[in-house]
């Protein structure tokens, strides 16, 4: 047992490398250093890990990232007509002359290396905050490396309701980029943001996002996932929501070698609503890994987790979902529900759904499945003419529609499902 | 139009037979009906006429227009024009019911090299033929067949028939589940249908639908076989006397 605390501890320090800490305003400093403490006592995940059981760590922790191809997309980029404050970030590293200019109605913009220079009270009073909210009951140390180390990343606060959604690009150009971002974002009282995210980032990938969502805020998150195949992302979002707030995310992930996405959300004001959802589509060697946390720890509020992976060719996929509701969260409405579609005997689906109920009026469902396409709904399309592949991709599609379904704007759900269709057509038999 | 010959068909899991040596001549333009028995394989040859896995020709044929479609996918049968209106249409969630029919449609089309329906022709069409069905806006919307009643089902195979003009149309117990309106709709939408270059097969238990579909002719089919073939009177005798009768008689 101790030789394998100390392999993790040791994998931490070899990761950090001696690496000293970014320079910056006293507050960041601190907010790094007890980042750096807690990694300190954590080390960092090892395969034996109960929260790791179904993903190896390996090269999301080893010292130096994998190498990783670029993928070179021929489609238009995507949320291409979609008018957006582009953002751009290459290999991690902010572009600002591919980017707008960081500045929108309503919203303060900043990066994170001009905000950890001065004080800016509300990011001073989030960054590595909800992180650290986040560590209890379960470390996420690769989290607490970001906190400590990353030196990029966009920091918004939204006073009111921003008029079209900000778009983080992330351009992979580099085989053996490591990068880090970490956001701050904070919508106020009644405020509402859309945040976009698409793009492979780097050939490794580790992001930090905290999200704070006060009364009556809401908060819409669509992200893509980069198709570079070879890349390794370790992503975590930490969402802490007020009364009357919504946070609605949705994850479209589509390739990728690794990819582990953990979301941390807390209900903290009563009537707060969060949904959270996935679409996966996974073809050979492909593991992904949707881990969520949700706490209620406030009455009356309403969560959902709709995750639904399509493996094929012994592509993996993974869920752990829980629903925490604490002895004073009464009314609390939870629902969760992960699925699998494998195409094939090769493919796996590794799920771990949890409730964990203080609270004695509560409603909260949780559910699990993993099958085939359906023979007889194949039979009755193909019946109608609809040749074999075609019919599988229409009951793939189906099949993810529950996911999608949370998208709260039709013209992402529409540039989403075109990639999806796209990627599905060039996989014909 | 379809021609069925000596054909013997077994479950492909285990070694049960279950058509013996059916034979079948339909023209163009005429009503078939086949009547019979529970587990006398009536709905095995309806599968088997669309192509479903599971069963095996051990002998015999099935032409359409001449052409074989053993070999053929059931999508490629479909593309030649034949049509099973389903005994238990699925459900199909998170597929729309006018997306499923255009996509249905138009593969149908590219398949036999003709040019794809426009959206607005599409709609024009399916609107027309849905209104003859009675079939709401709100049910040509829903997922297919999700939350339907056994009526709405039925009526949405039917509708699909309309809109996809087959020539051979297999009706596998169209009327079962049907109270007598929803079953003199569905019936008119048959009929309506009706023309000099399109055959039906209509397969059933009882001889009521057979009062609203009038076929030209009536097979008996029991344990596997075509007993008896004779004109609409059969059915009738079907009705009065049951099947047991005819049984005794063809023994």
């Amino acid at each position: 047992m101790a030789a394998l605390v100390q392999a993790k501890l040791d994998a931490a320090m070899a990761r950090l490398d001696g690496r000293p800490l970014p320079a910056g305003a006293k507050w960041a400093r601190d907010a790094r250093e007890g980042a750096l403490s807690r990694l300190r006592a954590q080390g960092l995940p090892g395969r034996r890990d109960e929260y790791w059981k179904f993903t190896n760590p390996q090269t999301l922790v080893q010292p130096e990232a994998p190498q990783a191809a670029v993928f070179v997309n021929e489609e238009p980029p995507l949320f291409d007509g979609i008018d957006r404050l582009k953002v751009v970030f290459r290999d991690g590293v902010l572009d600002r002359v591919a980017s707008d200019a960081l500045a929108l109605e309503h919203l303060e913009i900043t990066t994170l290396a001009e905000a950890t220079a001065t004080d800016i009270h509300w990011a001073r009073d989030l960054y590595g905050v909800l992180e650290e909210r986040g560590q209890t009951p379960v470390d996420r140390p690769l989290a607490a490396l970001n906190t400590a180390l990353a030196e990029d990343g966009i920091v918004i606060r939204a006073s009111g309701a921003a008029p079209k959604p900000v778009s983080l690009i992330y351009l992979h150009e580099s085989e053996s980029s490591d990068a880090m971002l970490h956001h701050v974002i904070r919508v106020e009282k009644g405020a509402v943001l859309t945040i976009l995210e698409n793009g492979p980032a780097a050939a490794r990938f580790t992001k930090v996002m905290e999200v704070d969502v006060a009364d009556g805020g809401r908060f819409h998150h669509v992200r893509a996932q980069g198709r570079d195949h070879e890349r390794r992302a370790a992503t975590h979002l930490f969402a802490r929501l007020g009364a009357e707030s919504v946070f609605k995310s949705f994850t479209l992930t589509v390739n990728g070698m690794m990819t582990r996405n953990e979301q941390v959300v807390e209900l903290t004001g009563d009537r707060a609503t969060a949904h959270i959802a996935g679409a996966a589509v996974g073809d050979g060697e492909f593991h992904q890994d949707d881990t969520v946390f949700v706490t209620h720890d406030a009455q009356d509020c309403e969560s959902r987790q709709v995750f639904k992976k399509v493996l094929r060719n012994g592509a993996a996929g993974v869920f752990q979902g829980k629903i925490l509701v604490k002895p004073d969260a009464q009314r609390t409405d939870g629902y969760q529900i992960s699925q699998a579609l494998l195409l094939d005997d090769d493919s796996q689906f590794y799920a771990k759904p949890e409730l964990e109920i203080y609270a004695d009026d509560v409603q909260c469902s949780h559910g699990s499945t993993c099958g085939a396409i359906d023979e007889e709904l194949l039979f009755y399309l193909r019946a109608r003419g609809v040749p074999r592949s075609e019919a599988q991709d229409m009951l793939v599609l189906a099949f993810l529609a529950e996911a999608f379904d949370e998208i709260e704007d039709d013209r992402l759900t529409v540039a989403l499902s075109e990639r999806l269709t796209g990627w599905l057509a060039r996989r014909r038999d | 139009m379809l021609e069925i010959k000596n054909l013997h068909v077994k479950l492909e899991e285990e070694d049960k037979q279950i058509l013996k040596g059916v034979d079948l001549a339909l023209e163009p333009g005429k009503v078939h009906a086949i009547m019979g028995p529970n587990g006398s394989g009536k709905s095995t040859l309806s599968y088997v006429l669309a192509g479903r896995d599971g069963y095996e020709v051990t002998e015999g044929s099935i032409t359409l227009g001449g052409e074989d479609i053993l070999e053929m996918e059931p999508e490629e049968r479909a593309a030649a024009g034949l049509f099973l209106a389903f005994q238990y249409p699925v459900e199909i969630p998170g597929v729309g019911n006018m997306t499923f029919l255009r996509t249905a449609l138009n593969a149908q089309r590219k398949a036999r090299g003709e040019a794809e329906m426009s959206s607005a022709d599409f709609l024009k069409l399916i609107r027309e033929k849905a209104k003859e069905l009675e079939i709401d806006a709100d049910m040509l919307k829903r997922p297919v067949n999700v939350g339907f009643s056994g009526g709405e089902k039925k009526r949405n195979e039917i509708l699909q028939m309309a809109v996809l003009e087959p020539r051979m149309c297999v009706l596998d117990e169209t009327d079962s589940g049907l109270d007598v309106d929803a079953m003199k709709l569905v019936a008119n939408g048959v009929n309506a249908l009706r023309d000099a270059g399109r055959s039906f097969l209509v397969i059933t238990h009882y001889q009521r639908l057979l009062n609203h579909i009038e076929p030209d002719v009536v097979h008996i089919m029991s344990e596997g076989r075509i007993i008896k073939t004779g004109g609409p009177e059969l059915a009738l005798e079907v009705e009065e006397h049951g099947y047991a009768d005819l049984k005794a008689e063809v023994a």
